[in-house]
């Protein structure tokens, strides 16, 4: 093994590639959002009500946000116990907003709009559908502190992980605030 | 305190701070570690460039038995049937085989060739070298990067092998025909397989953006302050911003496209009659896909193309021992190329009734690409004019890319006009413009890399002599070929078409196309010298003796002969000066390395 010098970083690296990998990902749903524009301008829209639940699962989001924000806060105060706890239930509630997004799926396919059917029902079903695969890669990736927090063997000091967790998880927050709005109002 | 044990004590006391200082360490490598999941980013680019060879053969190959196709209509060619099997029964291909083998060769050249083993390559190589760094900013997501480019790659190849054969609706993938599963027999699983192998090559593309960008914003060395920068790590840097923002917008159109597949929407689809009975799908518009599409589609050319810009910038200063000219202008060509390649999707577009309003705002901003392009173009030759300019393979394959960029570039402004380009839409005046601009230049750009980088890849030297070989035949091929399809292209030849020789107006081309595959051929045989040459010298060709062989200023050329992982043993240079001082106050060239004189201008 040989050991060289050691090299100064302005901001983590980690951060500074989740923070293009974020705005590669808006790219993504401003795709999206695009194509339901112009989709939306075409004969045959048909414009309905979203999902109630909706409504829910943004109140569960933006819950899990200040639980998160919360969790860093005490990493950074070394109060593991509470770091803990709030790590878990901001996963929790990752969970369930997935889950509330799924029983939403599920009334929109009782009122009569399958994924298969008008094309704007079909929007709504891609468009949440993938930011629900976000947001639970994002529990993924809590999961994974969780577990490193229970780990006896290694400790982690740096809080640089967690935060790009945290940083990550207001931005699916962010991004479903935005969804939620654009598909209420360009409906 | 040791060092090692120093660097752990400001771990711990820099615990929740912002700045970060990495252990700098390297294990010993065993075989697995140092070639095949290999987390140095010079034996990365090697991955990328060794596949992407493997993919040039594959793909060129496709290409000459469609020539041969289109050379000779009428004739067999037995030994096809032991290669392609019941693709090509009795020596003939057959209309399916011929459009599988069309939309094969353009996925795999635009993207794993053009793409991925240019860019891949050439930035991860570079980056880290250039700026100062001890590696990727993240090393691990750099390995994932090639492999998920491997996977794609694997999956891509698969499709090939399939009873229905691979996707033949084109590397565009237009809908309808990849949205039917039913529409041909190359819109079946080859499809599905062509969409889940580009998915994992987005995913591939990202990974490698995110590193290249964090990078070099990041973790440039001290000293290397924007403005010093090599044109090559601009040029690397607006790739990979064009690359992350614009493949996930690809990435949406093949998820809404893989929905209509397999899901029953219709994104896509609406009216579709089959055999007399109409589908049930309603309200979606094939024109959805194409905007989609071409947001990528369109940055993509400059994907292709910014890279190989970079490098001939830097190979023309080297190899003409002057400055760069007009480096700030550089600059800010590529950036206003960058702006402009996310405006101008629609021109691709014109005659699919787009509102003739907003096809001449497209007109105008794909016009305006013009500019930044010609101000690239004279500051090259203005680089080499009068120099004293050494004709090594990489500087004659630098000049080769400016000739090419010049052709090709002036034909876009004939096809960026909506008016002319109605007329030539789809014909092989679109094939001659973008093979020439796209396809040539890039691969001048992609050989100018490799001959004159292989010294640092390798320890060791390409042979010249072939080398010139593989220049002269490959500049005077490409424009024998592709000169001639700009006149058939105007003459109202169209693209695709697998027999035109029933067709009066065509036929009368028959000549002329036998002359192009004949030479495409010669062409691609004398890629397959360069391929030798490159495998060749990589074990058996001239050993370096020195550090800086080509008498460069970049950091790169700074390290070992052949640097370990970590690139400099000890401290990191520090860089005092641009990297383009060559002929200054009577000296053939300065480092970067070394500190401005009490009586020097920066340049």
């Amino acid at each position: 093994m040989h050991t060289m010098s050691i090299q100064r970083k302005k901001i983590h690296p980690h951060k500074y590639s989740l923070w293009i990998a974020m705005g590669s990902i808006t790219m993504m749903f401003i795709g999206f959002t695009s194509a339901y524009v112009v989709k939306r301008s075409q004969a045959n829209w048909l414009a309905f009500e979203l999902p109630h639940i909706f409504w829910l699962s943004t109140a569960v989001i933006l819950l899990s946000s200040l639980t998160v924000h919360l969790a860093l806060k005490q990493f950074r105060e070394r109060n593991m116990q509470r770091y803990k706890q709030l790590i878990t239930i901001t996963a929790l509630l990752g969970v369930i907003f997935a889950a509330c997004q799924w029983i939403g799926f599920s009334q929109l396919k009782n009122s009569g709009l399958p994924l298969n059917g008008p094309v704007s029902a079909s929007f709504i079903y891609v468009i949440v559908g993938v930011h629900m695969l976000h947001v639970l890669g994002g529990v993924v990736a809590l999961l994974i502190m969780f577990a490193r927090a229970y780990r006896t063997r290694i400790r982690t000091y740096s809080s640089v992980p967690i935060e790009v967790a945290a940083t990550y998880w207001h931005f699916v927050d962010v991004l479903w605030i935005y969804l939620l709005i654009f598909l209420s109002i360009a409906r | 305190m040791s060092n090692e044990a120093t660097l752990h004590s400001q771990q711990e006391v820099m615990h929740g701070a912002h700045d970060h200082h990495d252990h700098e360490h390297h294990h010993e490598d065993n075989f697995i570690s140092k070639y095949v999941f290999s987390l140095d980013h010079k034996m990365i680019a090697k991955q990328f460039l060794i596949t992407g060879i493997v993919w040039a053969i594959i793909g060129a190959f496709f290409s000459v038995v469609f020539r041969l196709q289109l050379g000779f209509p009428d004739a067999t060619f037995p030994w096809l049937e032991s290669i392609l099997g019941h693709w090509a029964k009795g020596g003939r291909i057959t209309p399916e085989a011929y459009y599988a083998l069309v939309t094969m060769h353009g996925t795999i050249l635009v993207f794993f060739v053009l793409t991925a083993g240019l860019s891949g390559t050439f930035s991860n190589l570079l980056i880290p070298l250039q700026v100062g760094a001890r590696d990727m900013a993240s090393p691990f997501m750099n390995c994932l990067s090639y492999w998920f480019f491997f996977l794609a790659s694997l999956v891509m190849m698969a499709s090939l092998f399939v009873q229905t054969g691979p996707a033949s609706g084109g590397w565009t993938m237009y809908p309808p025909l990849s949205a039917l599963g039913d529409a041909s027999i190359g819109s079946k699983i080859g499809v599905d397989l062509w969409l889940t192998s580009m998915a994992l090559f987005v995913v591939s593309q990202l990974l490698g953006g995110l590193n290249y960008i964090s990078t070099l914003l990041n973790m440039r060395t001290k000293g290397m302050s924007m403005t010093k920068m090599p044109l090559t790590i601009w040029s690397f840097f607006f790739t990979a911003v064009l690359g992350v923002l614009s493949f996930p917008v690809l990435l949406s159109g093949f998820i809404l496209l893989l929905f209509d597949r397999h899901a029953g929407t219709s994104f896509y689809l609406s009216d579709i009659f089959i055999a007399g009975k109409a589908l049930a799908n309603e309200g979606g518009s094939a024109i959805l896909y194409q905007h989609l599409f071409w947001f990528l589609g369109h940055p993509e050319v400059y994907i292709i193309i910014l890279p190989a810009m970079g490098m001939v910038s830097e190979v023309l200063a080297v190899s003409s021992r002057k400055p760069i000219f007009g480096y700030l202008a550089m600059i800010g060509s590529l950036f206003a190329i960058c702006i402009l390649a996310f405006l101008v999707w629609a021109h691709h577009m014109f005659v699919t009734g787009l509102n003739p309003f907003l096809g001449a705002f497209f007109v105008l901003l794909t016009l305006l690409i013009a500019v930044p392009s010609a101000i690239k173009v004279f500051n090259w030759l203005t680089t080499i004019w009068k120099g004293n300019i050494r004709f090594t393979p990489a500087s004659l394959f630098s000049i080769g890319f400016v000739s090419t960029f010049i052709s090709g570039g002036l034909t876009g402004i004939w096809l960026g006009n909506s008016s002319i380009d109605i007329h030539l839409h789809d014909t092989y005046f679109v094939i001659a413009h973008f093979h020439i601009v796209m396809g040539v230049s890039a691969f001048f750009g992609m050989f100018a890399g490799i001959y004159h980088w292989f010294p640092k890849m390798y320890g060791r030297f390409m042979n010249n002599t072939i080398g010139y070989i593989h220049f002269w035949v490959t500049l005077i091929g490409a424009y024998l070929i592709f000169w001639p399809m700009h006149y058939e292209g105007m003459a109202g030849m169209p693209r695709r078409y697998f027999d035109y020789s029933s067709w009066t107006s065509f036929n009368q081309f028959g000549g002329l196309n036998q002359f192009i595959s004949i030479v495409v051929i010669l062409v691609f045989a004398t890629q397959l010298l360069f391929v030798f040459n490159f495998f060749y010298s990589i074990f058996k060709g001239r050993k370096l003796t020195e550090q800086n062989p080509w008498k460069a200023t970049s950091l790169e050329w700074t390290t070992p002969i052949n640097p370990g992982h970590g690139n400099w043993p000890g401290e990191i240079p520090e860089v005092h000066r641009w990297a383009y001082d060559y002929s200054k106050d009577g000296r053939d060239f300065i480092p970067q390395t070394e500190p401005i004189g009490p009586n020097e201008s920066a340049h």
